[in-house]
């Protein structure tokens, strides 16, 4: 939770500084990791945008999310996408893309095939309770009820989607409400407690693999930050309000203190832990933004599993368009091939 | 009152909205079931090159129609793929058009099953089966019902692969949908949603003319390691009889098949449209003596075989395109302007398009609708005299 942090604080300045083009943290939602320590590492995980803790509990380096969000050669994603959509195959975290939503029937439908495949393994679909409005919710989550999926619905209800509170994205009682009507077992739990969304996970792992039935977890926790760096949370909520919860119920506060109390924990530590988690990331921080932009031909590949011959045709014309304005079109920040 | 002469009038009222026989026209007989691009004989099956090479192995044919075949091909796949499922509404009693008939009692519920009445969930779920390395065999009921899955496939689908660098892709997918006219279908039994797609990097887009065309080119969809969209023109799904090889047998994704040979013009359609291009090419060759025409299928929309479509017209000078779809963007509009900028100074004449009108299909105009022969004709009329 503190790793996770340190890294939003540096790469939300980062990119107020202009060294990354786009960054959103995960303030006031840290405790949601609870939930990657219930799962197995064969799980597969479908996130919205906000689940970097997912990654990190999982082992993905810092080298690796930097080298996502400065889009260098080593980017797993050939930088073709904004920051922070991340993706690892090695750690079965499906790859984020920005629309709502759509990962939710995808969760589904890949958990009926890790039962198929008898993987006693289950998926888990994160999104946000905006995220919920979509009409691919309403799809993903009654496909999993009548098609026995072992996937669990994480829902994190934040209380804003962008500028928009939860009072104008529903009336019914939360999304919770609504696992019910599908007649899937569902649970709310406060998703600033780190062991409530640990405890539900863990029992949701064991509901969907033994039962291969979904579970819907609605984690209710408040979004502490902006919604993303293009976005100043101040023009639609009051900034005492977040204040508040930034003070008086923040996840990351309150696991210290459960620590502090057991004596597992202080703030000597913390701080000591904190300056590590900062010098390590800005070894790879400065290491990620010295890299070369992924070499050009990246633009024309994987669009199919072979380039076809019009994409062949469209590479050449470029390249010859490159060389005969050399002048419009520096290649000296990409990587060559 | 009654009529003075009741069999005229009933005559003259009767309406008649099945595919009935067609009346021969110019001495041209009309319609899919007098139609020479059907392999009606075993030995005619097998002619073709492509498929030379299933004498060696199994020769044997049956006769089948369109939707035993794709029928034929699903069964195959399913048999040969363990990881391979087939879903959609109202697939598990054996479809709506009956292409999904006998597959749950053969291969089990788990593998062949109904979903809920979702157009974007059966496409997300099929997108995350084959997110995880399975074989997603996909049907939509009507292609005019594909819309509200076009998130699904345009911003997840295509963009899988891409997307994650090639850590992901979603190659085990194929969406399977019935397409176009059917003589009564109005404006949501009868689209041809291809150009949609077409404009979509990342997907393919296929749609057979014939039986063994629909066998071997959705077995090919079905194991490329690309999404790919079927469109199965309806109306042929009882109207097309061929001998269909028994074996497994693949024909290849993005090749144009040339159909006929010929000097003065070449004529391009995909679909149940190649028979109605059938039908134009004899009336024009037999009102203008001496005419010969090109036909080819372009058997895969996207991405299509531009190089066999320029050769064709750099020897003819000549084109002729010819879809149901709205002409306005519609796939005729790229392939007239790909071979405008390749064959240039071999064109003797405007590329002609014949397509659907830019209105939504309509009911009871269907006729005046469609790029029938009589259009198609016209078209390569005015090419040729031009």
């Amino acid at each position: 939770m503190v790793q996770l942090h340190v890294i939003d604080g540096i790469l939300y300045e980062a990119q107020r500084q202009g060294r990354i083009s786009f960054y959103m943290t995960h303030y006031g939602e840290e405790a949601m990791i609870g939930s990657a320590a219930a799962l197995h590492e064969d799980d597969v995980v479908f996130g919205q945008y906000r689940e970097a803790f997912m990654l990190l509990y999982r082992g993905f380096s810092l080298d690796e999310m930097m080298n996502q969000c400065f889009s260098n050669d080593m980017d797993y994603g050939k930088g073709r996408q904004m920051p922070i959509h991340y993706g690892s195959n090695k750690l079965n975290f499906q790859t984020i893309s920005s629309p709502l939503g759509t990962q939710i029937p995808q969760a589904t439908g890949a958990a009926y095939a890790l039962k198929l495949s008898n993987s006693r393994a289950c998926t888990i679909c994160f999104f946000g309770e905006g995220a919920a409005s979509e009409g691919d919710f309403h799809a993903g989550l009654n496909m999993a009820a009548t098609l026995n999926c072992p996937v669990i619905f994480m829902c994190r209800n934040n209380g804003y989607a962008i500028s928009t509170p939860s009072s104008e994205q529903y009336r019914g009682d939360g999304i919770a409400s609504r696992g019910i009507g599908y007649g899937i077992d569902t649970i709310r739990v406060d998703g600033n407690d780190i062991w409530a969304v640990y405890n539900a996970t863990k029992a949701a792992r064991e509901i969907a693999v033994e039962e291969n039935k979904p579970v819907m977890i609605e984690a209710m926790t408040y979004r502490i930050g902006h919604h993303s760096t293009s976005d100043d949370s101040t023009k639609y909520r009051d900034r005492k309000e977040v204040e508040e919860r930034a003070q008086f119920d923040n996840p990351v506060t309150r696991l210290r203190r459960y620590l502090e109390h057991k004596q597992w924990w202080s703030q000597e530590e913390e701080d000591q832990w904190r300056k590590e988690v900062r010098s390590s990331l800005m070894k790879s921080f400065t290491a990620a933004e010295k890299r070369k932009k992924p070499a050009l031909e990246n633009l024309f590949t994987d669009v199919y599993d072979e380039v076809p011959p019009n994409l062949v045709a469209q590479q050449q014309e470029l390249q010859e368009l490159i060389k005969k304005y050399p002048e419009y079109y520096s290649l000296e920040d990409y990587a060559k091939n | 009152m009654i009529p003075s002469d009741p069999t005229t009038t009933i005559q003259q009222q009767k309406r008649c909205y099945a595919a009935g026989s067609a009346q021969p026209q110019d001495g041209i007989q009309q319609g899919v079931a007098y139609s020479q691009l059907l392999k009606r004989g075993p030995d005619d099956a097998l002619r073709n090159p492509e498929l030379a090479h299933i004498s060696a192995i199994n020769g044997e044919t049956r006769k089948m129609n369109l939707f035993q075949a794709v029928n034929d091909a699903m069964s195959i796949a399913l048999a040969t793929d363990d990881n391979a499922v087939v879903f959609g509404e109202d697939v598990s009693f054996g479809g709506v058009f009956r292409a999904t008939m006998g597959l749950a009692e053969k291969f089990g519920k788990d593998r062949v099953f109904n979903t809920p009445l979702t157009e974007q969930g059966i496409a997300g779920f099929a997108i995350g089966m084959a997110a995880v390395g399975h074989t997603a065999i996909a049907e939509i009921q009507f292609a005019d019902y594909i819309f509200p899955a076009f998130d699904q496939l345009v911003n997840e689908a295509a963009k899988y692969r891409y997307r994650s660098g090639n850590q992901f892709n979603v190659g085990g997918l194929t969406v399977r949908a019935p397409c176009s006219a059917v003589g009564h279908g109005g404006h949501y039994h009868s689209q041809s949603p291809e150009a949609f797609f077409a404009h979509c990097p990342g997907l393919k887009i296929v749609s057979p003319r014939s039986p063994i065309q629909a066998k071997g080119l959705l077995l090919a969809s079905i194991r490329d390691r690309n999404p790919v969209i079927f469109f199965e023109p309806k109306n042929l799904y009882r109207a097309a009889v061929e001998e269909v090889p028994v074996a497994d047998y693949e024909l290849p994704l993005g090749k144009a098949e040339v159909l006929k040979k010929g000097k003065d013009v070449t004529v391009v359609g995909y679909g149940a449209q190649m028979y109605t291009l059938e039908n134009a090419v004899q009336l024009a060759e037999k009102k203008m003596p001496g005419l010969s025409c090109e036909l080819i299928d372009l058997r895969t929309i996207v991405p299509w075989d531009v190089d066999t479509v320029v050769e064709s017209v750099n020897k003819t000078g000549r084109l002729v395109i010819a879809h149901e779809a709205p002409k306005s963007s519609g796939m005729g509009a790229e392939i007239a302007s790909a071979i405008m900028e390749r064959c240039f100074l071999r064109l003797e004449a405007p590329i002609q398009r014949v397509c659907g009108w830019d209105t939504p299909f309509p009911l009871v105009f269907e006729k005046f609708y469609m790029p029938s022969m009589i259009r198609c004709f016209d078209a390569i009329k005015n090419s040729v005299n031009y």
